[in-house]
């Protein structure tokens, strides 16, 4: 324990990557609940796929990649939550546009030559996080915790039961709007620690373990609060002592055990 | 006292036209069942009522303070609420969101009228239970504090009892008759034509775009007793 520490207080990079990775997994968690109960589990996966593409463009047109990143993959977002299921269902949309877009994502960065950048775009890792996403992680981690404290009654609302709250007159597009954005940010900061393979564990894996033992809204997003944080941290020791295997590797495989235990303990329970 | 009155009300469900000029009025203290074959356009009619769905043609008058964000709404269930973690209370409490468009954080009396709302429907033992947990009538009697909540003065219920079985059925008419005593307006979709004739004041049989019937219960009785009633367009 007492080397982790040191790690962190002498390694700047190291103190960046668990500040971003400490804010990315609160807000993946909390927009997890609803993007899973609103059976958009494979949300994070897309928009990972996306955001893949994306940063490959930039880097091969030699902008900015956030500055790419982030309005392509929110634009996505909104598209799959507001219009997905008109014509093609919202999950085989998911597969189609995030297959599309990481094809066109290795195609760009192969012709380009740099094969190191497609690695640490895919896996993540502890070294791709910079200053910039840390300001940015800050940010969009306080917007989160504000909309879902302030608008907590609505999000569980509209979640529950979206032609309901309509009928009372709460707009259920804005809060989806809302919602999009935000994972859409997440997302892309999210990537680079944890790899566009594996963002999406972050996502799905909290509320999922939290849905086999709570059986309320509130007990479920804070339970799913407290597994993300918790996983992220231990992961983050794990890749530190078990040096050269990534973060993302190391969080999801500490995800799936709180998941099967949840598991199991509902098992028992029954 | 004219609660809503239908002028004319044109809509379709996906481009097919499935109610052709209606005209309807529904007067406060009403019990209003919809009947009609699968497809007949019961259920959009019930969401252009809502405001959920835009109407073709023709207009949709609220009066006596009534608007269409005040109405009490029992949707069909969703698929999403199969698996949903919430307890009762967190559901029956969402029927306060739209009372004021800046409602942030349930009030004292936003509590209170939920409280009210679960003693009412025999459900306050249920409180912390999981939503999904609960037998198919309990659901339903969730569901109904819910629209409780969010109206005083008039309840739109879509087949509460599909789905139930005769004992659970019978209570929940049971439950519905006794909050039409009290005062509340009921417009109701239901398949079951006995114990609509049982219960109801009015009933609407809708057919073919056309309404077949509209009028008092006791009328519909006689009718359908005496095999009269047909499409009249075919």
């Amino acid at each position: 324990m007492n080397t982790i520490f040191s790690a962190i207080m002498t390694y700047n990079f190291l103190s960046r990557a668990l500040v971003v990775g400490l804010m990315i997994s609160l807000c993946a968690a909390l927009l997890g609940v609803v993007l899973v109960l609103k059976r958009y589990s494979m949300i994070g996966d897309g928009l990972s796929h996306i955001s893949f593409g994306a940063l490959a463009f930039a880097a091969v047109m030699g902008y900015a990649p956030l500055k790419v990143a982030i309005p392509v993959v929110a634009v996505a977002a909104v598209l799959l939550l507001r219009l997905g299921g008109k014509k093609i269902k919202g999950d085989s949309l998911i597969a189609i546009i995030s297959a599309g877009a990481l094809a066109i994502g290795i195609t760009l960065i192969s012709y380009s030559g740099s094969s190191a950048d497609m690695n640490s775009y895919l896996i993540g890792s502890l070294y791709a996080v910079k200053s910039s996403d840390m300001t940015l992680a800050i940010v969009l981690c306080s917007v989160v915790l504000a909309v879902f404290v302030l608008m907590y009654n609505r999000i569980f609302a509209t979640t529950f039961d979206e032609d309901f709250s309509k009928a009372t007159g709460v707009k259920p597009g804005m809060y989806n709007t809302v919602i999009a954005v935000l994972t859409a940010v997440t997302v892309v900061i999210g990537m680079r620690l944890m790899g566009s393979l594996l963002i999406s564990a972050l996502i799905v894996f909290p509320a999922l373990s939290s849905m086999r033992i709570f059986k309320s809204f509130f007990a479920v997003t804070l339970s799913s609060v407290v597994i993300s944080v918790v996983s992220f941290i231990t992961g983050f020791c794990l890749t530190i002592i078990l040096d050269g295997i990534p973060t993302g590797a190391c969080i999801t495989l500490v995800n799936l055990l709180i998941f099967v235990l949840f598991s199991l303990v509902e098992q028992v329970r029954k | 006292m004219a609660l809503i009155t239908l002028e004319n009300v044109t809509m379709s469900y996906e481009g097919v036209k499935v109610i052709d000029s209606l005209n309807l009025t529904v007067e406060s203290g009403d019990y209003l069942c919809v009947v009609g074959e699968n497809g007949s356009g019961k259920t959009t009619l019930l969401r252009g009522l809502l405001g959920l769905k835009k109407l073709d043609g023709g207009n949709i008058c609220f009066s006596d303070g009534l608007k269409a964000e005040k109405i009490g709404y029992l949707p069909q269930q969703t698929e999403v609420q199969k698996d949903f973690p919430a307890s009762v209370r967190e559901v029956v409490r969402s029927g306060r969101i739209g009372t004021s468009p800046f409602k942030l954080f349930y009030s004292a009396e936003d509590k209170r009228i939920a409280e009210d709302a679960m003693e009412k429907l025999e459900i306050k033992d249920l409180a912390k239970k999981c939503y999904h947990d609960l037998s198919g009538g309990q659901q339903q009697r969730v569901l109904l504090a819910r629209a409780i909540c969010a109206s005083e003065k008039l309840l739109i219920l879509d087949e509460p009892v599909s789905g139930l079985d005769s004992n659970a059925t019978d209570e929940m008419y049971d439950v519905i008759k006794r909050l039409n005593n009290d005062g509340m307006t009921v417009i109701m979709i239901s398949h079951d034509i006995d114990k609509v004739i049982k219960n109801s004041k009015h009933i609407l049989h809708l057919g073919q775009q056309k309404a077949l019937f509209v009028g008092k219960t006791e009328d519909y009785k006689t009718i359908v007793k005496n095999g009269e009633l047909q499409e009249k367009n075919s």
